[in-house]
């Protein structure tokens, strides 16, 4: 079977200006987005605070958790639909007495659903402290993922692929932060775990195009960059969509069957994936060739 | 690479057998018996959001152990100066929590500096000031000493906890140190997790004080604090109403013993209520001072304080010289437990406060073991299939190569103890997406390489020779970005680094290796002359 036939031309490197621009549209809308929603929706990994998931007998009733809730003094906090049966209590509040949070609120929901109509499935308590450190690391974690990569395609290959490729692997993080934001999801650990995840497979499929046009060019030393790009880009085509094929199917089945928990998690991969396949042939091979323009490479090759 | 075929596919086999012996426990529970006797029997370790339980993460509160220290060794420090009769005023800054020290003249000022020398090598003046012939400083304890306290404090408390949850009975606990002053405590399948928590959390710090009865407690309540007096108070349960109150007490400040004089303690049920108290027995040391308190307090009340609440504050009705005590209260049989055990266990140095905390209960672990379990089967057989399909034969042999990735994954998972998680086993659902990309790499390239009118050998020869670089930088970068994944991640996320980063090294042996033992031997052996791709 094949699904793409062996000789295409698609000249993708034409496609670059409006794939910029498409590319830039979304992030801006990313940065709108953000804006309106001031700032990032931090989890509470992040935020610090703390969250509570419980599963009802039925269908949970929204409005009598959170009348059962006031008394106790957590009016601030957040009810969200978890699944069919459970909920997810949030409040900014990390109790910072032993004892005092989660059996105020276990008593809260006695009080209204009866000793057996409920159950604590999780709860999780950030610290503000915590929270802070956490942040720097997942920062710090994505930036050295950058420069590591960097680094290695850098020897491997030359700075300018490098370059291109960073290009790419910011892009796929914009973008599935922006999607991130649009829809109102929650930045905790796990999304950084999936920026990580993207920015590794990203690369991958990235370099898999490097290392064609890198063959390419030495084999065609008189072509110009241009069209070894093209050339590159449509022989690893087949590849490119059957790989992205098998990890999207994957990421499907993850997204419907995984359960909530990871529910989010698999949200971000699955953007990210896509993001990755479309900067891999779109932004970071046309990148190479800007950077051959401002600066040519040492190798003697007609322009 | 090893060029004779049989030599790679017995490799390949022992790799093979080897991730079975190592995956047997998890896979079936009854073990045959020399099986537990000679080969590995533990299973896949699973994380804390699978089997459920705990994770705190503590810190220790350095400074306050510093804190006290420099309050005992003042305290000392005050006694010297008035058996030397060295004249000084005190000024307690309650705010600052320093003390300073006022001398009326020269000659007291340098007795104390002498003193503060030859015995008090700690202590070290922080600011020193003269005023109308006056001179006062305030002490505190110097740099390299605090260090150590606080370094001390964090191994006592690890040390402490650890005790602690021992002697509450919790199958494989995990109690880490992390950082300069922070403690991780991993709990599995822990139920009252409140319960757990207090019993971590608390310092413990068991106290004896006289109370002081010679003066007026309202007149206390109402600001006029006696010199060397404290007010605390005592917490009563009401039995019948069940409802707590707190009432105030005097104490003298002088705390007489603490809770390291303890041997051991132990829970006791009481005679007439049925009510269980803590019985507590001292070692020698705190036998022979409990003697001398008792003695020259008779008919006087000894308060029992913990973590700064009295708990009873009986009248000594004589001398006890055997070296036991009672601590009573209303206590559930629980609480009494608990006491015991924080007792035995000892005081922490410093207090601790909970920074993080993820507890999952046993019911949604499970289910996430479910969901995790059935979204992989689906999606490895959905990549067989299509593997199968596009590539025919050798999207079969493909398919032999990710069954064997997933076996030698796990395997090597069970081998070195990893954990596994719920973000982990996405990433093996992950990795089966992604470890295909090596096989699709070769056999888009051998495909390629027929086109251009190869032998099936030489394409093959070619297909891998030419897809094998490619393998080796694209994995290798992510397993970059997977090294800070695992860097970064606590707890499940590292659990996500660590398959995904077995995964992916592991499909490059499968994916490049085995596949092209399949190969060379169709190719080699039985010389077929066309590929079925």
């Amino acid at each position: 079977m094949e699904i793409i036939k062996t000789d295409t031309h698609f000249n993708f490197v034409r496609l670059m200006k409006p794939a910029v621009i498409l590319s830039l549209a979304v992030i801006v809308i990313g940065i709108a987005s953000l804006i309106w929603h001031g700032g990032p929706n931090y989890g509470i990994d992040f935020a610090g605070g703390s969250l509570i998931q419980v599963k009802f007998q039925g269908e949970p009733d929204a409005d009598k958790i959170r009348g059962a809730l006031k008394p106790m003094g957590f009016e601030g906090s957040i009810i969200q639909k978890f699944g069919p049966q459970e909920v997810i209590i949030r409040t900014a509040e990390s109790g910072a007495d032993p004892k005092g949070l989660t059996s105020r609120i276990d008593e809260a929901l006695t009080v209204a659903f009866g000793k057996g109509g409920y159950e604590v499935r999780r709860i999780e308590m950030v610290g503000p402290k915590v929270g802070k450190d956490l942040t720097k690391k997942a920062l710090l974690a994505i930036v050295f993922s950058w420069i590591g990569i960097l680094i290695y395609v850098g020897v491997r290959f030359e700075f300018r692929y490098a370059l291109g490729g960073i290009v790419a692997l910011v892009h796929d993080v914009l973008i599935t932060i922006t999607f991130l934001s649009v829809f109102d999801k929650e930045f905790d650990l796990n999304i950084v775990a999936a920026l990580l995840t993207i920015i590794g497979y990203s690369i991958n499929d990235t370099i898999v195009i490097f290392d064609r046009i890198r063959e390419n060019s030495r084999k065609n030393t008189r072509m110009p960059l241009l069209d070894v790009i093209n050339v590159s880009v449509n022989q690893t085509l087949s590849r490119t969509i059957l790989t992205s094929l098998t990890v999207l199917m994957v990421l499907i089945i993850l997204f419907i069957f995984g359960g909530s928990v990871i529910h989010d998690f698999t949200f971000a991969l699955l953007v990210g994936t896509v993001a990755g396949i479309y900067s891999t042939v779109f932004i970071a091979s046309p990148i190479v060739l800007v950077f051959e323009k401002i600066k040519p490479s040492g190798l003697k090759r007609k322009k | 690479m090893f060029k004779s075929i049989r030599l790679r596919a017995a490799v390949t086999i022992v790799l093979c057998l080897a991730a079975l012996v190592y995956l047997a426990p998890t896979l079936t529970l009854d073990l045959p018996d020399f099986w537990k006797q000679y080969l590995p029997t533990d299973k896949i370790h699973l994380g804390l959001d699978l089997q459920g339980g705990m994770h705190l993460v503590l810190e220790v509160e350095t400074a306050k152990a510093v804190e006290s220290t420099l309050e005992r060794t003042v305290g000392d420090l005050k006694e010297n100066l008035m058996d030397k009769r060295i004249r000084f005023k005190l000024r307690e800054r309650t705010k600052e929590r320093d003390t300073s020290f006022e001398f009326p003249d020269v000659a007291a000022r340098d007795a104390f500096d002498k003193l503060l020398k030859s015995d008090y090598p700690d202590l070290e003046i922080a600011t020193s000031a003269t005023a109308e012939g006056k001179g006062s400083v305030t002490l505190k304890i110097n740099d390299k000493r605090a260090v150590e306290i606080k370094k001390l404090a964090v191994e006592q408390s690890l040390e402490t906890i650890r005790n602690r949850v021992d002697q509450f009975g919790i199958t494989e606990p995990e109690i880490i140190p992390q950082g300069i002053d922070r403690i991780i405590v991993q709990l599995p399948g822990i139920k009252d997790t409140a319960r757990a928590k207090s019993l971590i959390g608390r310092t413990a710090l068991l106290e004896f004080k006289l109370v002081d009865e010679e003066h007026s407690l309202d007149e206390a309540l109402k600001g006029n604090i006696p010199e060397g007096s404290v007010v605390a108070y005592e917490s009563r349960t009401d039995r019948t109403s069940g409802r707590r109150s707190q009432n105030p007490i005097l104490l003298k400040g002088k705390s007489l013993m603490a809770g390291d004089a303890l041997e051991t303690a132990k829970v006791q049920i009481g005679d007439r209520f049925g009510q269980p108290h803590v019985s507590i027995k001292f070692n020698a040391q705190g036998a022979k001072d409990f003697d001398r308190i008792t003695v020259e307090n008779v008919k006087k009340r000894l308060a029992i304080i913990l973590d700064g609440m009295v708990h009873s504050a009986p009248v000594i009705q004589e001398r006890i010289s055997g070296g036991q005590a009672q601590i009573t209260g209303s206590f559930t049989m629980e609480e009494a437990t608990d006491l015991a055990i924080v007792l035995r266990a000892g005081a922490l140095p410093a207090p601790v406060i909970i920074l993080e905390e993820r507890t999952v209960g046993p019911s949604l672990g499970q289910d996430s073991i479910d969901k995790g379990t059935w979204a992989s089967i689906i999606a490895g057989i959905l990549i067989l299939v299509f593997m199968v399909v596009y590539y025919r034969l050798t999207g079969l042999i493909a398919d032999v190569a990710l069954a064997m990735n997933m076996l030698l994954l796990l395997g090597i998972m069970a081998a070195f103890k990893a954990t596994l998680t719920l973000p982990g086993i996405a990433g093996i659902v992950l990795t089966m997406g992604m470890a295909v990309d090596a096989n699709v790499l070769i056999n888009e390239r051998i495909r390629e390489e027929l086109r251009l009118g190869k032998t099936p050998r030489a394409a093959i020869e070619a297909g891998y020779t030419k897809a094998f670089l490619t393998i080796f930088d694209s994995n290798v970068t992510t397993l970059v970005a997977a090294l800070f994944l695992f860097g970064f991640g606590t707890g499940p996320v590292k659990g996500f680094a660590v398959t995904l980063t077995i995964g992916i090294a592991v499909s490059m042996f499968t994916a490049i290796v085995v596949t092209r033992i399949i190969f060379d031997h169709f190719v080699w052996n039985r010389k077929i002359q066309k590929i079925s791709i």
